[in-house]
């Protein structure tokens, strides 16, 4: 049954279903109703939920708890997530699933309140020290949000990595119908043999992310990055909207590429060939595939709600075969169907 | 067919809510809905809107330039979004509040006496109501019944009398209109 | 026609003209009022540096006719720490909420406060966070209701409220502490004098000074500001008792 819910909503109770037992976070605008929503939630499913008394304190929360090998969980804003970057590269570098859920708003600083897509960077690229990655998913509906949730534990599980579901303040905010998906059942998700539980019978286990010995940590680096490359072969995800026969392709995520799927069709209607793709994995980036379409194409238009940051990655893939021009409104301006329309048009003449 | 509608007004006036319900019960009719609200310090006393579009095909943009209906509980609102309203669009006003005309001529425009009828019934919080149900009649977009459903869904767990006033509301908003 | 003989109430001058953008009933505007009419009294307006923390109060930098800026959340005593040791004859003051000051910003109270550093806290405690929809705050009172504590604050999950006067007064650095209110006359006069003794004591380079301001937040209490008052005399007080905690001050000022 579809019901009429809030991103945030949709977000948290999706994340339960997919096992999800233990939330740590502190309230932050647009995203406090997630944490509020947990609060109410987590004692109804005998879960825990608890406000930390900082983004510090939860991401190390977050540390401990996972390594127990519990699905663990937070969420938070720009702000927050930047205070999280330390923790976030400790738990990188001891191989911890966890998964973040960052609804970005406007920055740098204090910044506003309203939906941005400036933290690309942050999340893709290490906001924290270190050759670390995360894998990033970009929903860009509230469906897709629910939907992924499973698929984001999935992955931090069976990568033992950190996941970061990034999505902006308007998929935080809006309502759409959504149906829920299926309940994991908790009974039957295996304790990982790494999960630190007591010594009980079995020789003790360490979870850490250091050696002194440059060369020990060099060994435990290879294993990330053997880790990472087998998650960029095997895990890249994007959606193609209308590319078949587009002279312009529009690259876009989240909150902007819903609109650019409406931008697309109106584009049609005054004779302009548009498409739209969409990553859905920001990191992985889906290199290879844009790559093959930006062969074929006139032109490649990035539109963000930043002022250029996912583009980098645009021009990595396409790598000169064609134009890429760059579209963007920042600070929590959502740029508009229109004004989409007519960057559109502007390369299309 | 994908319509967008903008509701805007000030806080108290329960737009927020007004948004929800038509969503609510477009989406209880099998269309395609989404609601955005504006939220941020925007809210504390000063005006609230929420975007609601509704539609048979999948919904791209929840963020619209050119709304098919516009409904203005106050004269700000009134003069925020009316520049924005589609060419033949439909402005809906609550007229116990906004004492003037809207500038623009090519737009159709549909008065309501929300806060006049909403007193009648006997309770002044019910004026989205009235104002959603003159929206249901002028548009056709949301059904009766439906609004009864959604409003079971939002009021679940409060008394029935709260909904029955509620939908009282809706269907003298709905004959105030012809 | 009437005509103006003394002029009893008026605008402290280092208040700005910028309107409030706080709730009806809540405490903040009262007591930004009393800041600015002590800082006034002193005249020291010209030589004093505010720093605003990130709750309601955030807007605190255009309030006042100072200079002043906005530390990140929580971290204002060590913005203050940074400025009056670039400027050590300059008064330097924070203004913090609870959530700001007994949550995410408890490392840098305690040092500052632990170092004596020359400043001082003007603290808004008012069980809430007010800024981001009611949730739970550390002073939060046991069996309150907020977005975050939807059953009730429940020690075993959340601990108890934090008292941040008596915790701070046992630091060597700390030279004048008091929690006060302001929900009467009488108590806007106490609040004003312990606001004004905490800045003397900053003027005298004594060390570190905060006064703890118990204030109603109406809006996410759910309550009328009466209601809010009343609740505030009758449960805040007794979590959150009135005095002073520390005074190194006698006979230096
Ligand atoms: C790093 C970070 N985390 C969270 C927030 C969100 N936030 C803004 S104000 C606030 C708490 C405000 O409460 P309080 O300090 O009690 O002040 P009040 O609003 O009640 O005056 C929070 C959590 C933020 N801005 N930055
Ligand atoms: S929300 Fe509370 S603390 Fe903030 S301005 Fe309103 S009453 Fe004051």
């Amino acid at each position: 049954m579809k019901m009429l819910m809030k991103g945030t909503e949709a977000i948290a109770e999706a994340a339960i279903r997919a096992g999800c037992r233990l939330y740590f976070g502190y309230p932050i605008t647009p995203q406090s109703e997630l944490t509020e929503y947990m609060a109410k939630r987590m004692p109804e499913v005998k879960g825990v939920f608890l406000q930390s008394e900082s983004e510090v304190a939860t991401v190390n929360m977050l540390y401990g708890a996972a390594c127990t090998g519990k699905r663990v969980m937070t969420s938070t804003s720009s702000p927050g997530f930047s205070l999280m970057q330390e923790g976030i590269s400790y738990m990188a570098g001891a191989e911890l699933p966890a998964v973040f859920i960052n609804v970005m708003r406007g920055g740098p600083g204090l910044g506003d309140i309203q939906p941005s897509q400036s933290d690309y960077f942050q999340s893709t690229k290490g906001g924290g020290h270190g050759d670390y990655r995360m894998i990033v998913l970009a929903p860009h509906t509230l469906q897709e949000a629910a939907n992924i949730m499973g698929e984001a534990f999935d992955l931090a599980f069976k990568y033992r990595m950190l996941v970061t579901i990034l999505v902006d303040g308007m998929i935080g905010q809006m309502m759409e119908p959504v149906e829920l998906p299926e309940w994991k059942n908790i009974e039957e998700l295996k304790e990982p043999d790494w999960a630190l539980t007591g010594a009980k019978g079995r020789k003790p286990r360490k979870v850490t992310s250091f050696d002194l010995d440059p060369y020990e940590l060099e060994k435990m680096n290879l294993r990330y990055q053997a880790t990472y490359k087998r998650v960029a072969e095997n895990e890249v995800r994007y959606e193609e909207f209308k590319i078949e026969d587009a002279d312009i392709i529009v690259v876009a995520y989240g909150t902007m590429a819903r609109i650019v799927k409406t931008v697309a069709d109106s584009a049609r209607k005054e004779g302009i060939r548009v498409g739209l793709f969409r990553p859905i994995t920001l990191w992985p980036f889906p290199y290879e595939r844009l790559s093959k379409i930006s062969q074929n194409v006139k032109h490649i238009l990035t539109v963000e709600m930043s002022y250029g940051q996912m583009i980098e990655d645009v021009k990595l893939a396409v790598n000169g075969k064609t134009n890429v021009d760059f579209y963007g409104r920042s600070a929590g301006v959502v740029p508009t169907p229109m004004e989409v329309l007519e960057a559109i048009k502007k390369i299309a003449r | 067919m994908i319509k967008s509608i903008i509701i805007a007004g000030f806080g108290g006036q329960g737009v927020m809510l007004m948004g929800k319900i038509i969503a609510e019960s477009a989406m209880l009719d099998g269309l395609n809905v989404t609601w955005l609200p504006s939220y941020g310090p925007e809210m504390r006393g000063g005006t609230a809107n929420c975007t609601v579009i509704v539609g048979d095909e999948p919904i791209g943009s929840p963020v619209v330039d050119v709304p098919d209906v516009v409904i203005a509980m106050n004269i700000p609102s009134m003069i925020k979004f009316e520049e924005m309203l589609k060419k033949d669009g439909i402005m809906i006003l609550n007229s116990s509040v906004i004492d003037r005309e809207p500038s623009r001529k090519d737009i159709k425009v549909y008065k309501i006496d929300a806060n006049k009828i909403a007193d009648a019934i006997g309770n002044s919080k019910v004026l989205n109501m009235v104002t959603l149900g003159a929206f249901a009649r002028v548009t056709g977009l949301v059904k009766l019944e439906m609004i009864g459903k959604a409003l079971e869904e939002t009021f679940a767990g409060k008394n029935k009398k709260l909904i029955d006033l509620n939908l009282e509301a809706v269907r003298q908003g709905m004959n105030s209109v012809s | 026609m009437a005509t103006v003989d003394k002029i009893v109430a008026q605008m402290p001058k280092s208040l700005s003209k910028v309107e409030f953008s706080y709730c009806p009933g809540c405490h903040h505007g009262i007591v930004h009022r009393i800041i600015a009419e002590v800082i006034d009294e002193l005249g020291i307006a010209e030589k004093t540096l505010m720093v605003a923390p990130v709750g309601c109060s955030v807007f605190a930098y255009n309030f006042f006719d100072l200079d002043g800026t906005v530390a990140a959340h929580g971290r204002a005593p060590a913005v203050a720490t940074g400025m009056k040791r670039a400027l050590p004859d300059r008064i330097v003051f924070t203004y913090q909420g609870d959530g700001d000051l007994a949550s995410i910003g408890t490392a840098e109270i305690v040092h500052a406060a632990n170092r004596g550093e020359n400043i001082t806290t003007i603290f808004i405690n008012n069980a809430v966070y007010g800024m981001t929809g009611g949730q739970m705050a550390p002073t939060t009172l046991i069996g309150q209701k907020t977005t975050t504590s939807p059953y009730g604050r429940e020690p075993k999950a959340n601990g108890y409220p934090i008292r941040m006067s008596e915790m701070l007064s046992t630091l060597e650095g700390a030279v004048y502490i008091e929690r006060t209110m302001v929900t009467t006359p009488q108590n806007v006069i106490k609040t004003k004098a312990a606001i004004k003794k905490a800045f003397q004591a900053q003027i005298k380079g004594l060390g570190f000074s905060m006064i703890e301001v118990l204030s109603t937040c109406p809006t996410n209490w759910g309550m009328t500001p009466i209601e809010a008052m009343k609740w505030l005399e009758e449960n805040m007080t007794k979590t959150f008792p009135l005095g002073v905690f520390v005074d190194k001050t006698k006979g230096m000022i």
